[in-house]
């Protein structure tokens, strides 16, 4: 028996409405089946507390005397986006401040005005007939705002893939520290709370529907941006009264090596409308499956090293190639369960009355990847392929004559098939002189460990294991580790004199 | 018990020069876990653990030697305001100080820390640092 959303709004208005969270549903699901808890419950509500970089506000200060058409805005050192309407602004979580010792954004400042502190606003302007100012500096609370409105272009992410890292250095990334050689996973995600999982077929989640966002009745948007629900990414753009919003649930955050981000407290109620419903938020973490990404990889399409579900995830670690891993949550489970028990009670005491999707969200549609103009340039339209290489049995001396004669500093060593096994460099020669003259072939003193490149590599890749390695030069492998060519530091300046092959 | 010894190396009675914690281990028979040495021209750093009930003997003996102790009870603290229970230090920790509850609140054993400081700088809250 289908239940009504006027039924259950008018059962949350005389106080009968029987609201669970998400995560008690698969229990009450166990012990009444489908048309039972259909019976049993009306509103389930969900939560979740995670980092959201696409999270921002609109502020409207109010007019100075005399005026001024704000051109560029500053909050706290942090630049807003003044390109709108005189006095308006939209301050991002992500952008950081300049002038700061510390990594301080965007996020921190939206933060410390929900925590009812001040912040400095700046402005500058050219100056027109209406609005003469050319600068302003003031201090500002939140409530001497007229408008500080959260917009939010995408939070809530249905699914996130997890993440852990199978090179040989640590990876500092917006999914936390990686150690080296899968030596950990981290996620995000509230698995069983999460409010699109909830709903993955966007039947009652969609515009114009109630939330909680950061502690305030927020209402969302529409699809997010990169909603991508057809491949398990669905997103939502979301909107709420900053004015209302608590610090417990609206925290700035720093991962380490990348920057600046914001904690949102999300959580979306569902109406218990048909047993489809009951089934969709009896979903259990065991069911929710998703991937660990190796981020080592610094390309769009990333491997994927395991498969797992969220109570995999949940239970500390995991298994990736046999081996056991730690894992770490970057959301905290915990407040979004506080989340999700807050919405409850909201709609428990009356506070807040569900309603349907004004319009629908695509539940098929699918994010694209940028459509790229120019051609990224590739290893292979710079290296050098007269490859200059040595045997691994050949003796010092000739990789020395070797060296000097073609004014090389490095030679790929190949073993007896031709294949990668080493390099040397002048200065390993050189040390090898310097040394008592025990080492005699090429194979005692090559580094055995080559960072190495692929014709298709993009050169921003290769450039970026030039620097991080502190070395000059790359041999260029195939697929069978046959030396193709080498790529050096000063290939890399053919990209700007036009003589890159095309 | 966690013990932070520092030797500085200055001057003539400089311990950093003396097998001091052999020393101390061969004569008290007391058995000494180095964890984590730093060395450098002026001064040096060693971390030790010893069993509770051999910590005031082995303190004593190695400040008679010229060695400055201090115990280390919370090695590294957590702000509580700022901890959001994400649980971001829990897999990148070597020692295993970190985990959940049955509440998904993080709860802190801080006397296997070793001060290595990687959580510090993995924390997106900046809610943890070292004690002292």
């Amino acid at each position: 028996m289908a239940k009504s959303l006027d039924l259950i709004n008018a059962r949350i208005r005389d106080g009968s409405a029987r609201v669970v969270t998400a995560d008690e549903m698969p229990a009450i699901v166990d012990e009444l089946g489908e048309e039972g808890a259909l019976a049993e419950v009306d509103v389930v509500t969900t939560g979740t507390f995670g980092a959201m970089c696409s999270t921002g506000a609109f502020f409207n200060f109010g007019h100075a005397d005399p005026p001024i058409r704000m051109e560029r805005v500053w909050l706290n050192d942090v630049e807003a986006y003044a390109g709108i309407a005189a006095v308006d602004a939209y301050l991002g979580a992500t952008q950081e401040a300049v002038s700061r010792d510390q990594v301080y954004g965007g996020a921190h400042v939206l933060e410390e005005l929900v925590a009812g502190g001040t912040v400095e606003l700046r402005a500058t302007s050219h100056g027109t007939d209406c609005y003469p100012r050319r600068s302003i500096t003031t201090e500002l609370l939140l409530e001497d705002m007229n408008q500080a409105i959260m917009v939010n272009p995408r939070n809530s992410y249905q699914c996130y893939n997890a993440a852990s890292n199978a090179t040989d250095r640590t990876l500092n990334t917006y999914m936390g520290t990686l150690l080296p050689q899968c030596g950990n996973v981290s996620y995000s995600g509230a698995g069983t709370l999460s409010p699109l999982v909830n709903d993955p077929g966007f039947r009652v989640i969609g515009s114009g529907v109630p939330i909680f966002l950061a502690g305030a009745e927020g209402i969302i948007v529409g699809e997010g941006t990169q909603h991508s629900a057809g491949g398990g990414f669905g997103t939502l753009m979301v909107t709420g009264d900053m004015k209302q919003m608590r610090q417990e649930f609206l925290r700035a955050a720093v991962m380490n090596g990348y920057g600046v981000t914001m904690y949102v407290g999300v959580g979306v109620p569902i109406p218990v409308l048909d047993t489809g419903i009951v089934r969709s938020t009896a979903v259990r973490d065991e069911d929710i499956l998703t991937e660990i990404i190796d981020y080592g990889t610094p390309r769009r399409d990333r491997p994927s090293l395991a498969r797992v579900s969220y109570a995999d995830l949940k239970s500390g670690s995991v298994e990736i190639g046999g081996e056991t891993v730690r894992t770490s949550s970057l959301s905290s489970y915990r407040r979004a369960r506080a989340v999700a028990t807050e919405l409850k009670d909201w709609i428990e005491r009356g506070k807040m009355e569900l309603a349907l999707p004004t319009r629908r969200i695509d539940p098929a549609k699918r994010a694209k990847p940028m459509r790229e103009t120019a051609v990224t340039p590739r290893v292979r339209d710079i290296m050098n392929r007269q490859v200059i290489s040595i045997t691994e049995d050949e003796e010092i001396r000739v990789a020395a004559k070797r060296l000097l004669k073609d004014e090389t500093n490095h030679l790929p060593v190949l073993d007896g098939n031709g294949t990668l096994v080493g390099i040397i460099t002048t200065y390993d020669v050189s040390k090898a002189v310097v040394t008592d003259g025990r080492l005699r072939q090429v194979k005692d003193i090559m580094t055995r460990n080559v960072i190495k490149t692929t014709p298709d590599e993009p050169v921003d890749v290769a450039a970026q294991k030039l620097e991080q390695n502190n070395i000059s030069a790359l041999p260029v492998v195939d697929a069978t580790n046959r030396v193709v060519g080498i790529l050096s530091a000063i290939d890399l300046g053919k990209l700007f004199g036009g003589r890159r092959r095309r | 018990m966690k013990l932070l010894l520092t030797f500085s190396r200055k001057g003539r009675a400089d311990p950093g020069r003396e097998p001091v914690i052999a020393r101390v281990v061969k004569e008290t028979g007391v058995l000494i876990n180095v964890e984590k040495a730093n060395i450098d021209s002026m001064a040096g750093e060693v971390l030790i653990d010893v069993p509770d009930s051999s910590a005031d003997q082995i303190r004593r003996r190695l400040e008679d030697l010229g060695v400055s102790v201090r115990v280390m009870e919370n090695a590294i603290a957590r702000d509580e305001e700022e901890c959001v229970d994400c649980g971001a230090c829990i897999s990148i920790c070597p020692q295993e100080v970190f985990s959940f509850d049955a509440e998904w609140g993080l709860s802190v054993r801080a006397e296997r820390c070793v001060l290595c400081g990687k959580c510090i700088r993995a924390c997106p809250h900046g809610a943890l640092s070292q004690q002292g």
